[in-house]
């Protein structure tokens, strides 16, 4: 937690720079304290379930709400009291909010009319904006008569046209079908290759972070609970709320018996066993802290594994899932405590043999498990 | 699909004669010879030409058209803020207490209205003059003072059904809030407001009860007028009136429908 705010806000070149940002409406506080920097170019998420704060953050980022205290530079430029009208920000918004009186060419326009810029400039820049967002068959139609995702290229192509310095973009794709959603992700990420401007991706859901942006912040309560590559979240995450937000994850409580150079060994009371893994957290003798590992770090077989630097353990098969390219274990260990496991399917029958109640053995690597003190 | 069963079409002949037949009948009578208004005595348009001569209706009509035209455009002005006011104000405590005292005016019965209007216009009169004398001036407040509140019921339910971030969307890409306003609420909420007018119209010139607390000597609208002159028994020449009357509320409605038709 402390490690997870502090490190990442000194990140060089901050081209967005939140400093202590604060805002509570009456006694309930949206964001608390939040610091945050983000370079230019990247594409950077904020992540976290409903009421966690995340719009709130992106309304303050882009105008239309002012923070209670702290600050918000943009290119170092003080914006924390700006008006969204002068800020050199626009946003996608989540409902896509196209003009529905006004044709696809008039509603990506709107930007740069508000400019007062010559007509000229205005119908070429539109053309880059109709052609950037695949749109140029369509210019003459209402929105009344485009699918949504269509619309949320109308959205696209209206934000992006003042070229703006950030990029806001509210769950970008949760109005989108599976398939639409696969495509739009990758459209993004082209675009904002290509344009080289900050996106700011407010989203709650995992995947779309995970799959779209450089680095991410999971956000819980008004405040982050870590920042970091997607990697570092997923394989790292530095506390129990974001090993749990970010995927499944089984975790054992226990006590501290042995630390060692890179590995700390636990003792867990539950199942009756010494586990260690790796830590990065400065942890002593006795303490109280949760060993998580992933499903998929899991091995499982029916015979006692050899290697000894395994972790392992004994139990049946409570229940599974074929899933096609993976199959889903529940795992009873002898104390009752149950552990998901997940198994890649390599071949086509590899892991068929296992059957409701067999019994056995499940088993890790240290460096595959973390350490979670809080 | 399924055969209308003759029940269902009596019932609907039933409806639509309990609704007409008096309108058909006025419609009728207007062509009648007949000085006697119930008795047909032939087809003639004589009452449609002695109408057009009387000074009284001409004056009447004109009073209650100027009326309704006032009073319809400035209810659609003030009503359209107090939609846009109730609809847009952030939460306050006792903001149900006031949306629903802006549509009292709705429920309160005509008469009590119609005095409490008086009663402010002769306090008024006492206290600064004016007004010298009540007529136009007197029943336009009036007929804004109820119809706004249709006016602005209609706006607001618009509103609310409309996204909020469509005019933040708009402020996003550099509108100031005044722009925003003519962009992108105004003409969205323009249907509302032709709506809302067209209402508070029909309602001025309908109204027969405020406008005859508060007018004065001379100024009669047609309601007041038409009123009057039943009251000395129906002559040929009201029903004329009455289906002139008819005839233009229909026109109004159907270009009405053509409009919103043509708009969806």
């Amino acid at each position: 937690m402390r490690d997870a705010t502090t490190t990442n806000s000194d990140v060089k070149d901050a081209f967005i720079s939140i400093r202590n940002v604060t805002k509570s409406f009456g006694d309930f506080v949206a964001v608390d304290d939040v610091s945050l920097d983000i370079p230019k170019g990247e594409l950077f998420a904020i992540l976290g379930g409903s009421g966690c704060g995340k719009t709130t953050l992106l309304r303050m980022l882009a105008g239309f709400e002012s923070p209670s205290s702290g600050r918000i530079e943009i290119d170092n430029v003080d914006v924390t009291h700006q008006p969204a009208y002068e800020r050199p920000v626009n946003m996608m918004f989540q409902s896509y909010a196209v003009f529905p009186h006004m044709d696809v060419e008039k509603n990506i326009a709107y930007g740069l009319v508000k400019d007062r810029v010559s007509k000229t400039a205005i119908a070429k820049r539109v053309d880059e904006m109709l052609e950037l967002v695949q749109l140029g068959d369509f210019r003459k139609r209402m929105p009344g008569q485009l699918s949504g995702g269509q619309r949320q290229r109308v959205a696209l192509g209206r934000a992006l046209i003042k070229s703006p310095k950030v990029l806001l973009l509210d769950e970008p794709l949760a109005a989108l079908d599976k398939k639409l959603r696969e495509r739009t992700q990758f459209e993004l990420m082209n675009i904002q290759y290509e344009l080289g401007i900050t996106f700011v991706v407010v989203t709650h859901d995992q995947e779309e972070a995970m799959t779209l942006s450089s680095r991410i912040a999971v956000m819980d309560e008004g405040r982050f609970r870590q920042v970091g590559t997607p990697k570092e979240i997923y394989e790292f995450p530095s506390n129990r709320f974001v090993a749990d937000f970010i995927g499944t994850i089984n975790t054992f409580a226990g006590k501290v018996t042995d630390i060692g150079d890179d590995t700390i060994s636990v003792y867990c009371d539950e199942i009756g066993a010494s586990l260690s893994a790796l830590g990065r957290h400065p942890v002593e003798i006795g303490q109280s802290v949760d060993i998580a590992v992933r499903p998929e770090k899991i091995f499982i077989g029916k015979s006692e594994p050899e290697d000894a630097i395994h972790a392992r353990l004994k139990g049946v098969v409570d229940d599974l899932g074929y899933l096609g390219n993976r199959s889903l274990y529940h795992i009873k260990l002898e104390g009752g405590r149950i552990v998901q496991v997940s198994s890649q399917n390599r071949r086509r029958s590899a892991n068929r043999f296992l059957e409701w109640d067999d019994d056995v053995w499940i088993s890790w690597r240290p460096r595959s498990a973390v350490v979670l003190v809080d | 699909m399924r055969r209308n069963s003759r029940f269902i079409i009596s019932t609907l002949a039933f409806g639509y004669a309990f609704l007409y037949i008096p309108l058909v009948l006025v419609v009728v009578y207007s062509f009648n010879d007949s000085r006697i208004a119930t008795v047909w005595g032939g087809f003639s348009t004589r009452w449609y030409g002695e109408l057009l001569r009387n000074e009284q209706v001409l004056d009447a009509a004109y009073l209650s058209l100027r009326i309704a035209f006032t009073s319809a455009t400035f209810a659609t002005i003030l009503g359209t803020m107090a939609g846009l006011a109730l609809a847009r104000f952030s939460r306050f405590r006792g903001r149900t207490l006031f949306t629903g005292m802006i549509t009292s005016p709705m429920v309160m019965p005509e008469v009590i209205t119609g005095l409490s209007l008086l009663l402010f216009f002769v306090t008024l009169q006492q206290l600064t003059g004016w007004p010298g004398q009540r007529g136009f001036s007197t029943i336009t407040i009036a007929h804004i003072t109820f119809s706004m509140a249709y006016v602005a019921v209609i706006v607001q339910s618009r509103l609310s059904g409309m996204d909020e971030s469509l005019e933040e969307a708009a402020m996003d890409l550099g509108g100031r809030p005044l722009r925003v306003v003519f962009d992108i609420t105004l003409p969205l909420i323009a249907p509302a407001m032709v709506a809302g007018w067209l209402l508070a119209f029909t309602l001025s010139l309908d109204d027969l009860v405020i406008a005859s607390f508060v007018s004065g000597p001379g100024s009669s609208t047609l309601p007041m007028y038409i009123f009057s002159k039943v009251k000395l028994g129906v002559s040929p020449d009201i029903n004329a009136l009455a289906t002139l009357i008819i005839a233009f509320i229909s026109a109004g409605v159907f270009v009405a429908w053509f409009v919103i038709r043509r708009r969806a």
